[in-house]
């Protein structure tokens, strides 16, 4: 167990929640993920950067303009010309700032007098303006969480950017759909010290927002940034932490690679390492190899690490290496990957064309050459980058950006950007905010919701919690009120639940199919017992009538009692015919119910009654 | 006392803040904070202003090669480049050829580049008066060798400017005007492409006054319309250019800068340089609408009005109400029948409103753009008296108007 107040472990976490608005913050299109396949436009577009005062590029800019890549995006009959840039944004949208005015109460901050909305330089594709319409709209509130004050430094309201549909190295496909969905930034104080706080803050936010009942629910509708610094390491920002399961394992596993990337850095200081700043072709050594990846490559050319060997192999996370970092850069560039000494030979690549390899950059045993194939201009920017990386290997820690992977570790992004990349967005009026948006009803939290309803309707906190974080809450206390509610809760949580389970898609349920259910158990004309099989109805047929429902709830139990008498009647020709009965007694109960039951229900239900007759 | 501009330190809700001050159009006083953001505070009280120097930036002189063509730009105003201070959020625009080509470094693989501001407005500003000022200018560059000229401008008014240059100039050269519907401080903005794109058409095999602007909403491509047959057809899109009654001379490919010519064209040299810089102010337009009395006509012809062109409906009518002014004011005058349909010809023989108009002393303005046909009207009146005016005006002149109206695909 790490000691981590002993490393100076600070994290902030920089939540982003999409609001669940009628329309976009900047146009009147509806806030709705699309499928890609129902894409009706494409476009594509190059975006730019500027020489910014200083005569500089921004850094995080720079790297990105030197790939050149295309972006396509795909258009929907619900996206429109602003999302397209090919139309001025419209006023910012009230109800998306009303709700972020209600979020700042309740994260204890204070508003600012007037909103201006800035432009964000982002020239990654993602927003087709080149820039992140945000504007800061509060400052410095606090939660406490576990007894320990967090601090909230900033609440934004800007616009979500395109969803990646695909990636393929020059080109990067974006879906429109989601640009342009408002949404809430908030940054807390780098006041966490812990990774289990890291995740408890998050949460604690993360059930704030939702206790306004105005934001979305969902994968992909809350995202998660942390920021992450350790003492002698650097500020890593690690991007798009899409679950809040991994957080705390986020935290935990950035330490580590600090504190790793810290030993190289003494190794290689011991050691005496430099890195040599040349690009070296070397596409003649690997004239005949038996590589697959290095034989289709256009050029290959390698650096030389003095004083590496044995540390690009070095794991820093776990199942990542130095040379993964190495990796992950070729990868923003559109390589697949990179080769090093440490992991060679293999991967088809011999040990004579390693030793030729050597030989040609000049580097002995103690020495580490990175090796990179493909288009010429793309591997000499690579290595370049890789260069310098490797460089800062030499002095610690780099500050960068690195995005999540599912496993709790990080891939390299992209350079940290500099903080100077924001100008106004003069399209957009800015907002005074009246004392009359101030007046807003702050919502009872979902933890007290829970509390509530543990003492009101003697569930345990578990599914009090569960009830409490519905979407559907107020149908859960509207009915709690009529029928047990256990029974409720079996209706709106534990049933979809399991249905989810078998594979069903239960995302067609809303609150009118609940309601709907929940009435005819009210109304005494299923049982409640029947409630799975209706919910299961009604995600076939979200448009089933009441009286539908109850029919076929009515067949299939007729359908059991007459499977009941057939299988006994036949018992002993199943006897005779084992597993083979089927087929004959299938052709007797269809006669009967066809039309009436799904006949794979009819071949499930016989199914499970000639083997149990079996094995009787 | 100013602050503009400068570094402070203000308290306001209670809260030390430090930013830039930045102009406000409200009564608030508006921060730009170290994080980048903007914001708006009503009360304040400002506790300091900092000092700071002045951040310069040294720009390279661009070096001439011997090889390529050299081109003239002439800015008018609109920004086809920019700088962005991301310190206090100001956009400024950019003028010289260094500043340009460091904005668009691919121009200086195209040809070399002299610049001059001629004008910083807005197009909606623009008057004959800068059209002739404009004309002279370019008739100098042209005389002056360079073999071709870019005319940056505000995308707004740029076809009635394309249209006098192309009335006021033969060249030999041609003239090529372009802008960009996304301002150029965007990452966005069609101005660098649209640029690039009007570079190769100026170093082309063409000799007459064109607009290039993108052919449609990707960075593919740019067509390059003919100045006397384009319009602005969008108030917002990047393909909002569009030939009218006549296919674009050609496309250019972006990034190649290859062209492929799709219309018969004048080419480089097929006509002297000469320049015929007169423009006749009062002249008018006049879009009809049912219920629209003629009164409007009587009160520009008593204004001393000599030209009038009419955005008549259909094939060419307004109410019949209207032949007795148009018969007194056609006698001394010249009184061009244009479509509002805009897409089609003028034809005033099918229908008796048509005919009695013709009667009336109405010239039909064959397919000419209404804008067009205003432009070559003032510039006829400006050149010619009355009399000539008349025969001239529904002669194609310059490719304003051609004799047969055919169907075509255009490319994009
Ligand atoms: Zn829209």
């Amino acid at each position: 167990m790490q000691d981590y107040s002993s490393l100076g472990l600070r994290v902030g976490i920089e939540i982003h929640q999409q609001l669940d608005t009628r329309h976009k913050l900047f146009c009147y299109c509806p806030t709705i993920q699309r499928d890609a396949e129902e894409s009706n436009f494409e476009f594509f577009r190059y975006l730019r950067s500027k020489r910014s005062e200083m005569g500089e590029v921004d850094r995080a800019a720079k790297e990105e303009v030197a790939r050149s890549k295309k972006f396509i995006y795909k258009a929907y009959d619900t996206t429109c010309l602003v999302e397209a840039d090919e139309e001025p944004p419209r006023e910012v949208n009230r109800e998306a700032l009303q709700i972020t005015i209600l979020i700042a109460k309740m994260l204890n901050m204070e508003v600012v007098d007037e909103v201006h909305m800035m432009r964000k330089i982002v020239i990654d594709g993602s927003n087709t303006t080149g820039f992140q319409r945000t504007a800061l709209v509060a400052f410095d509130g606090h939660i406490d969480c576990n007894g320990k004050r967090i601090g909230i430094a900033t609440l934004c309201l800007e616009e979500e950017a395109c969803r990646k549909i695909e990636d393929r190295g020059d080109e990067v496909v974006y879906s429109l759909d989601r640009l342009g969905i408002p949404l809430a930034e908030i940054g807390t104080m780098p006041d966490i010290t812990s990774p289990k706080e890291a995740k408890d803050v998050a949460a604690k936010l993360g059930m704030i927002l939702r206790s306004t009942g105005r934001v979305k629910r969902g994968l992909g509708t809350i995202r998660q940034d942390v920021n992450i610094s350790i003492r002698d390491g650097a500020r890593v920002e690690i991007k798009g932490v899409q679950t809040l399961d991994i957080l705390d394992k986020i935290v935990e596993y950035e330490v580590l690679r600090q504190l790793s990337l810290l030993k190289i850095k003494d190794e290689l200081k011991k050691r005496g390492a430099s890195v040599v700043n040349k690009v070296f072709d070397v596409t003649d050594v690997f004239a005949n190899t038996k590589s697959k990846v290095i034989k289709r490559a256009e050029c290959v050319k390698a650096i030389m690490l003095k004083g590496f060997a044995g540390l690009v192999g070095k794991e820093i996370q776990p199942g990542r290496r130095l040379g993964t970092e190495f990796a992950d850069i070729a990868k923003t560039f559109g390589l697949g990957g990179i080769f090093h000494t440490d992991e060679l030979p293999a991967y088809g690549v011999s040990k004579e064309e390693v030793e030729a390899l050597r030989a040609r950059v000049g580097a002995g045993n103690r020495d580490a050459v990175i090796v990179a194939a493909g288009k010429a201009t793309r591997v000499e920017n690579t290595l370049i980058r890789i260069v310098e990386r490797a460089e800062y290997c030499l002095a610690g820690v780099p500050e960068e950006t690195r995005k999540a992977n599912e496993d709790g570790t990080t891939s390299y992004l992209r350079p940290l950007p500099g903080a100077a990349r924001m100008y106004p967005e003069t399209d957009v009026p800015a907002v005074k905010i009246t004392p009359e948006m101030l007046k807003v009803e702050i919502p009872e939290l979902i933890e007290e919701r829970a509390r509530r309803y543990t003492k009101t309707y003697s569930l345990s906190h578990d599914l009090a919690y569960v009830m409490a974080d519905s979407a559907f809450y107020h149908l859960f206390e509207e009915f709690a009120e009529k029928i047990p509610a256990t029974t409720v809760a079996r209706v709106l949580h534990t049933a979809p639940a399991e249905l989810r389970r078998d594979g069903i898609n239960t995302d067609v349920l809303e609150e009118e199919q609940f309601r709907m259910v929940l009435e005819l158990i009210e109304e005494g004309r299923i049982a409640k017992e029947g409630a799975d099989e209706a919910l299961k109805i009604l995600c076939e047929n979200p448009r089933a009538t009441k009286d539908e429902i109850v029919d076929r709830i009515g067949s299939a139990s007729d359908l059991d009692s007459f499977i009941a008498k057939l299988v006994e009647e036949k018992k002993d020709f199943i006897a005779e015919k084992g597993a083979n009965a089927f087929k004959p007694l299938m052709g007797l109960v269809m006669k009967e119910f066809r039309g009436k039951v799904d006949g794979k229900v009819v071949a499930e239900k016989l199914n499970r009654a000639i083997k149990s007759m079996l094995q009787a | 006392m100013d602050v503009e501009g400068k570094r402070v330190r203000i308290k306001a809700k209670g809260r030390i803040f430090e930013g830039v001050a930045m102009p406000s159009s409200t009564n608030s006083f508006v921060l730009k904070l170290d994080n980048g953001y903007n914001v708006g505070f009503t009360e304040y009280e400002l506790l300091e202003v900092f000092e700071e120097g002045k951040h310069g930036e040294e720009i390279a002189a661009l070096e001439k090669k011997e090889s390529l063509p050299d081109i003239k730009i002439i800015s008018t105003g609109g920004t086809i480049a920019s700088k962005v201070d991301y310190r206090t959020g100001a956009v400024t625009s950019q003028f010289s050829a260094e500043e340009i080509v460091g904005d668009v470094p691919e121009l200086a693989e195209i040809c070399n580049i002299d610049a001059m501001l001629l004008y910083n407005i807005l197009s909606e500003n623009m008057k004959a008066k800068q059209w002739i000022e404009l004309a002279g200018e370019v008739y100098k560059a042209i005389k002056s060798g360079y073999e071709g000229v870019i005319i940056t401008h505000g995308t707004d008014t740029m076809a009635y400017t394309a249209s006098a240059l192309a009335f006021m100039l033969s060249t030999p050269a041609p003239v090529i005007l372009v802008g960009a519907q996304r301002s150029s401080d965007r990452p966005s903005s069609d101005a660098a492409m649209n640029l690039v794109c009007a570079a190769n058409a100026a170093i082309a095999d063409l000799g007459e006054v064109v607009v290039v602007m993108h052919a449609n909403t990707s960075d593919d491509t740019c067509h390059i319309h003919r100045g006397v047959k384009v319009r602005k057809c969008h108030t917002s899109r990047r393909d909002a250019f569009q030939s009218v009654n006549y296919p674009p001379l050609g496309l250019v490919s972006y990034p190649s800068g290859e062209i492929k010519w799709m219309a018969e064209r004048i080419k480089r040299g097929e006509r002297e340089l000469k320049l015929a810089d007169r423009l006749e102010e009062k002249v008018t337009l006049v879009k009809f609408f049912p219920g629209l009395k003629p009164d409007i006509m009587d009160y520009y012809y008593d204004r001393g009005y000599r030209g009038f062109v009419i955005e008549g409906t259909g094939l060419g009518h307004v109410s019949t109400d209207w032949v007795d002014s148009i018969a007194r004011i056609s006698e001394d005058s010249v009184v061009v029948m244009t479509s509002q349909c805009i897409w089609g010809r003028v034809c005033d023989r099918v229908y008796d409103t048509g005919r009695y108009l013709l009667e009336a002393g109405v010239i039909e303005g064959e397919d000419m753009l209404p804008e067009v046909a205003l432009i070559k009207l003032m510039w006829l009146l400006g050149n010619y008296d009355v009399e000539e005016a008349r025969s001239l005006v529904n002669k194609n002149l310059v490719g304003e108007i051609n004799p047969t109206t055919r169907y075509w695909e255009v490319e994009k």
